[in-house]
């Protein structure tokens, strides 16, 4: 039995925590519903029926360009999460099951991918991505993010396929499956817990990130939604309610992905732990 | 026609023979069962049959079809693994019902072979569910039925009970022969459980360090064991071997210079050392059996029906006698161990056996 002091500092101390992290999310949220002046006048309070204005959602959504942001958001996430899924799973397979001669080199050369910073070759990967005819376009992003977060996928994927018993994949070729049906029929299905794990780890930095949008797709319509909103910071006038309005929404996807691969996750993060 | 022919098959992993010019014929519909202590090769050669193990040397066929280069689905074989093996994410239906939608089986003919199978299995009322929700010896069921609907050539099964509790295990066993009877299938069974061995096969195959040390049916294994690794591994307890030397055409000498009258084959030679052994249930205390040797009690095991007397000869050799209730022996106490001639086997320096 744990004693109740130590359970009310350890429950204190996350209270804290989870109200430090929530804290810039409620202000954000609060003030997008209140009109420019009380934002500045008073960004604690609550929106009172004299203060409450929706005029940030108003432009924001008014503004087709804002909204095709959101779309080159949620392919870019979206595209990412899926290539990295299958390839990755795809590779973590291979690596695992069969035995090759540079098998364990690859296994090693990935993850030292997971260890050096992606950001340290961005000129290195505008040059390539410039003459491959690809500059302001989602493509871009989708296959640097890709690239970014397969190693880190590969090597949890490794751990959860080792763990499928060698067994189920013998039975399944002597059921007559190919490689390839093994993989989408047997392995697939069976690290589902894994694969919701990698694409919460995933899906977040790439619907946060900034860098590469600004050095790969900054223009042509191209912006993802945080590149997007950046439209709203002047130099001299900064248009606080949509930028907050923006923000706001701009939860909303990624929360609702998550909500989907939430019960998979907690699964993922606890399987092993008992049996 | 579905025989299984393998023919001076080899497999070694790098510098590790594991399978040594193994030869065996699996006759049509017959119950072959392959039994060895863990590490023998039994489960290689298993594996190497349904071809997910690549063998080094030689050849196999099932049903007169050279088989040494097929996929395991191409060999028209049905394996039932040691863990079941099967498919969580799905339930008894689609686990059946797998195999066969990738071999393209229409929906009908899919149906009715599992619907058969499930009959057969008494697995109807559990189609629907999943495995975790099955107990061991329903996920044993399941696993046989996912072979039945393939109708394979030729059955694998790999150690398939050891998984299962005592009770369980023996019913399953008698489960497996009748379901042998009725298919009349050709089965390759591979276990550590001698008494499974002896239940279920037709022929039996021990196995040991890679090399099949004898093949037969179960009671000429038990009677005639070729040689003292069969001998000691067929039967519980362990037949009693004692080292003696012969003294003429009639005498043995054992360590402790007792003498027994024994009819000594001609293969062995005046002076020779050879092992003469005895199965604890062949022995007896009581007087009866025509040859006798002295030997103490170290200590007695009873186990209610009947139990075992470990006792000790002059030389420090120890034997175990099978006794009827009880014996009525004190520990320490010296006693006769008798056996009749019959029972008597004699084997040579190599451990080959010298009676015909």
């Amino acid at each position: 039995m744990r004693k109740p002091a130590s359970a009310i500092l350890v429950h204190g101390i996350l209270i804290l925590y989870t109200a430090l992290a929530l804290f810039p999310i409620l202000l954000v949220i609060m003030n997008s519903f209140k009109e420019r002046k009380a934002i500045f006048g008073s960004p604690l309070s609550l929106p009172t029926p004299s203060t409450f204005s929706l005029i940030g959602y108003d432009k924001v959504f008014s503004d087709s360009a804002v909204v095709s942001y959101y779309v080159n958001s949620i392919t870019v996430t979206g595209g990412t999460i899926f290539f990295t899924l299958l390839f990755g799973a795809m590779a973590a397979w291979a690596l695992t099951e069969y035995k090759f001669r540079w098998n364990t080199l690859l296994t090693l050369f990935l993850a030292v991918g997971i260890m050096v910073p992606i950001r340290l070759g961005s000129v290195a990967i505008i040059q390539l991505i410039v003459q491959m005819n690809l500059i302001n376009t989602l493509t871009a992003l989708i296959l640097v993010y890709t690239a970014q977060n397969l190693p880190l996928s590969i090597f949890i994927l490794s751990e959860f396929i080792a763990q499928i018993p060698k067994d189920l994949r013998e039975a399944a070729r002597c059921d007559g499956l190919t490689e390839y049906n093994i993989f989408f029929f047997i392995v697939l299905p069976l690290i589902r817990p894994a694969m919701a794990t990698v694409a919460v780890f995933t899906m977040i930095p790439v619907w946060n990130d900034l860098w590469f949008p600004l050095l790969l797709a900054p223009t042509g319509g191209k912006q993802t939604i945080t590149l997007g909103i950046q439209q709203f910071l002047g130099q001299y006038i900064t248009d606080w309610n949509s930028v907050l309005s923006a923000l706001s929404t701009a939860i909303i996807p990624v929360l609702i992905l998550y909500v989907i691969f939430s019960r998979q996750l907690i699964r993922g993060l606890t399987s092993g732990a008992v049996k | 026609m579905s025989e299984v022919k393998i023919n001076k098959l080899c497999k070694s992993f790098g510098p590790v023979e594991v399978l040594k010019d193994i030869d065996l014929t699996v006759d049509d519909g017959s119950f072959v069962v392959l039994v060895g202590p863990s590490g023998c090769g039994k489960s290689t050669l298993l594996r190497s049959i349904a071809g997910l193990e690549p063998v080094t040397s030689g050849s196999m066929t099932i049903g007169g079809k050279t088989v040494n280069d097929l996929p395991p689905a191409q060999r028209e074989i049905a394996m039932v693994f040691q863990s079941y093996a099967l498919y969580p994410h799905m339930d008894v239906y689609s686990n059946m019902a797998f195999g066969l939608k990738f071999a393209k089986t229409p929906k009908a003919e899919i149906d009715a072979r599992v619907g058969e199978a499930a009959r057969i299995l008494q697995l109807e009322p559990l189609l629907k569910r999943r495995p975790r929700e099955l107990s061991g010896g329903q996920r044993q069921r399941v696993a046989i039925g996912r072979a039945i609907v393939r109708k394979p050539q030729v059955f694998l099964f790999d150690e398939p009970l050891s998984n299962l509790d005592a009770a369980l295990r023996i019913n399953t066993r008698v489960e497996i022969a009748k379901l042998h009877k009725m298919l009349k299938a050709t089965i390759v069974y591979v276990t550590h459980d001698q008494v499974e061995a002896m239940t279920l096969a037709d022929k039996i195959v021990v196995m040991n360090k890679g090399r099949i040390e004898q093949t037969g049916k179960p009671l000429e294994l038990y009677y005639k064991p070729a040689n003292i690794f069969v001998a000691g591994f067929i039967g519980s307890p362990a037949m009693n071997f004692v080292p003696a030397t012969v003294k003429n055409k009639n005498t043995l000498t054992l360590a402790d210079g007792q003498e027994l009258k024994v009819k000594v084959p001609a293969a062995a030679s005046i002076g020779e050392k050879i092992t003469l052994g005895c199965r604890p249930e062949h022995t007896a205390l009581d007087g009866r059996g025509a040859l006798k040797f002295k030997g103490t009690v170290d200590i007695i095991e009873r186990l209610g029906e009947t139990g075992f007397a470990h006792l000790r000869l002059a030389s420090g050799q120890s034997l175990i006698s099978e006794v009827r209730g009880d014996p009525g022996l004190a520990i320490g106490a010296s006693t006769n161990i008798s056996v009749e001639e019959q029972y008597i086997h004699l084997f040579d320096d190599g451990g080959k056996r010298l009676q015909v």
